[in-house]
C-alpha cells in the first residue's frame, strides 16, 4: 500500500474536520479526492503532507509511519498546496533549484531539466515566476512538487481557476504522471476525477460517504449522472 | 539549512533590501562621525570610533527589524511555508537558515565601516595611536547586538502574517530590550531593583563588552538571549500544530 489511514480524526479547537477516516491506497493508482469545499479534503492532505499532526489515528506513506518518520515520509511525497503559493518575485529555475535543494536532490541540474520536460515549461524557464500566466504557475506548483522524483504525488485542486484549455493541459501532465506514480488529487469537480482517476473518495463533513471505482459509483445509480450522484450523496435533505 | 540560507541571501540581494539597508546604515553613522557639529570625530579631536559606536545599537533597532520583518510573515501571506515545512527539512534548520542569513547581511553592513577606523589611525596621534582593544571589542559586541535583534525580529515575524505589525512588534521589543531596561538602572527609587534589571538590558553588556575586556559572562549572556529567542521563534512557528 502506498498511502495507508487509520481512523484518523482532527479537531480544530472544538470543531472536528476529520471524523475518523480510514481508506488505503495502492501504489499506482490515480485516486481522487472528491467532496464539496470545508469536507475536510485539505486537512487530510496537510496531515499526509506532514504539515499538521493529526489529532487521533495514524497515517503511513510506503509503509513509514508518518508521526514517527516524517523526514523519510516527506523525500518520499510530493505536494501541492491549495492556491498553489509560488515566490513570485524569484526566476523558475531559481526557485525549481531552490525546491531541488530543500528536497534533498544531489543532482539539482538533472531534477531540473525533468521537471521542466514533464510539465513542459520550457518555453517559459527564463521568466520570472510572477511574470506568467496562471496556468504556467500551475506547472510551477507540479514541477516543484516532482522535482524529487517522489513515490506519491499529493495534489490539492491542482485544476481550480484555470481556463478549459488549462485544465485539459494540466490533466494530461498528471494523467501521464499517474502511469508511475501514486497520485491523490483533491476536487469538487466530478469531469475532473471521469478525466483522471481510476478511484473516488467522497467525503462529506469529515467523513467518507463513498470509496470506489468510477464504474461503481456509476452503478449505484445508473440513470443519472456522476454530478447528480454527488449531488445525491453530499446534500442533506433540510439543510438547504 | 544552507539552501534556506542561500534563498534568503539572494532575496536580499534580489529586492534591493540588503542594498538599502548597508546605504542608510553608512550614511548615517557617517553623517553622525564627520559631519553633524557638535560631536563628530573633528570637533571632538578624539581618534575613536565612539560616536559610530554610541549611535549604531538605534539605528540597528530600526534596520535589523526591516531586514527580519518579512522572513517569515512573508511565507505565512504567500502560503509557501506550506511547501518549505513539508520538504525533508526539520523546522529549526528553516529557522537557522533565515537566522544566520540576516546575521550575514548584517556583518557585511558594518565591513565598509572599517574604512572609518582606518581614517581614524591615519588622523591620529602617530605616538599614541588608537585604542585597538576597544575598537575591537566594540565591533565584537556590535555584531553580537545586531545578532540579539535579529533573533528578536525572527521571532515578531513569526507571529504575523502582516510584515509592518512584524516591523513594529520587533521594534518595541528591541527598544524594550535595549533602551528601557538599562533605564530603569538610573532610577534612583528602584534603586537595586532597577540595578538588577539593567543587568538584563542588552546595552549593558554591550557597553561591557566595547571597554574590549571580553568577559565570558557577557558573551553568554549574548548567545542565551538568541537561544531565547529563536526558542520562541520556534515555539510561535509551530503554532499551527497545537
Amino acid at each position: 500500500m502506498s498511502i495507508q489511514v487509520n481512523n484518523l480524526s482532527k479537531k480544530y479547537g472544538q470543531q472536528l474536520a476529520l471524523d475518523s477516516i480510514s481508506f488505503s491506497i495502492p501504489s499506482g493508482a490515480v485516486v481522487g479526492f472528491l467532496g464539496p469545499n470545508g469536507a475536510g479534503k485539505s486537512t487530510t492532505m496537510k496531515i499526509l503532507t506532514g504539515y499538521i499532526p493529526a489529532t487521533t489515528g495514524n497515517a503511513s506513506v510506503c509503509k513509514l509511519d508518518l508521526a514517527e518518520h516524517s523526514l523519510e515520509v516527506r523525500k518520499l511525497v510530493g505536494y501541492l498546496p491549495e492556491h498553489n503559493p509560488l515566490y513570485l518575485d524569484m526566476y523558475i529555475t531559481e526557485y525549481l533549484l531552490f525546491a531541488a535543494g530543500i528536497a534533498g536532490v544531489k543532482n539539482t541540474k538533472k531534477a531540473l531539466e525533468m521537471a521542466i520536460e514533464l510539465t513542459q515549461l520550457g518555453p517559459e524557464r527564463n521568466k520570472k515566476i510572477g511574470q506568467l500566466s496562471k496556468g504556467y504557475r500551475q506547472r510551477v506548483g507540479l514541477a516543484q512538487a516532482l522535482i524529487h522524483d517522489p513515490k506519491v504525488l499529493i495534489l490539492d485542486e491542482p485544476t481550480s481557476g484555470l481556463d478549459p484549455n488549462q485544465v485539459v493541459e494540466i490533466r494530461n501532465v498528471i494523467k501521464n504522471l499517474g502511469s508511475e506514480k501514486t497520485v491523490l488529487l483533491s476536487t469538487h469537480i466530478m469531469q475532473e476525477v471521469e478525466a483522471m482517476c481510476n478511484r473516488v473518495i467522497l467525503i462529506n463533513k469529515g467523513k467518507i460517504i463513498a470509496d470506489d471505482t468510477l464504474e461503481g459509483l456509476k452503478n449505484t445509480a445508473p440513470s443519472d449522472s456522476l454530478e447528480t450522484i454527488f449531488r445525491n450523496l453530499t446534500s442533506h435533505v433540510g439543510s438547504i | 539549512m544552507w539552501e534556506v540560507f542561500k534563498k534568503e541571501i539572494r532575496s536580499f540581494l534580489g529586492s534591493f533590501i540588503a542594498y538599502i539597508v548597508m546605504g542608510v546604515f553608512l550614511a548615517i553613522t557617517g553623517l553622525f562621525m564627520w559631519i553633524i557639529k557638535g560631536n563628530n570625530v573633528l570637533d571632538l579631536g578624539v581618534a575613536s570610533l565612539q560616536v559610530m559606536f554610541n549611535i549604531a545599537p538605534y539605528i540597528l533597532i530600526f534596520l535589523v527589524s526591516a531586514i527580519t520583518m518579512r522572513s517569515l510573515s512573508e511565507e505565512r501571506r504567500l502560503g509557501t511555508i506550506e511547501i518549505l515545512t513539508t520538504r525533508p527539512v526539520s523546522d529549526l534548520s528553516i529557522l537557522l537558515g533565515k537566522y544566520l542569513a540576516a546575521v550575514a547581511l548584517i556583518v557585511f553592513t558594518l565591513l565598509p565601516t572599517l574604512f572609518y577606523y582606518y581614517t581614524i589611525q591615519q588622523l591620529a596621534d602617530p605616538l599614541q595611536g588608537t585604542d585597538a582593544g576597544a575598537t575591537w571589542g566594540s565591533y565584537f559586541g556590535l555584531i553580537l547586538l545586531a545578532a540579539s535583534y535579529a533573533s528578536i525580529g525572527l521571532f515578531a515575524s513569526s507571529l504575523t502574517d502582516n510584515q509592518i505589525v512584524s516591523l513594529i512588534i520587533s521594534m518595541v521589543l528591541c527598544f524594550f530590550w535595549y533602551g528601557v531596561l538599562s533605564l530603569l538602572g538610573d532610577i534612583k527609587a528602584l534603586d537595586a531593583i532597577g540595578k538588577s534589571l539593567e543587568w538584563f538590558s542588552l546595552d549593558f553588556h554591550y557597553q561591557s563588552i566595547s571597554r574590549g575586556v571580553l568577559d565570558t559572562r557577557d558573551v553568554i549572556y549574548f548567545f542565551g538571549f538568541i537561544a531565547a529567542f529563536l526558542g520562541a521563534t520556534k515555539i510561535a512557528f509551530e503554532s499551527r500544530k497545537w
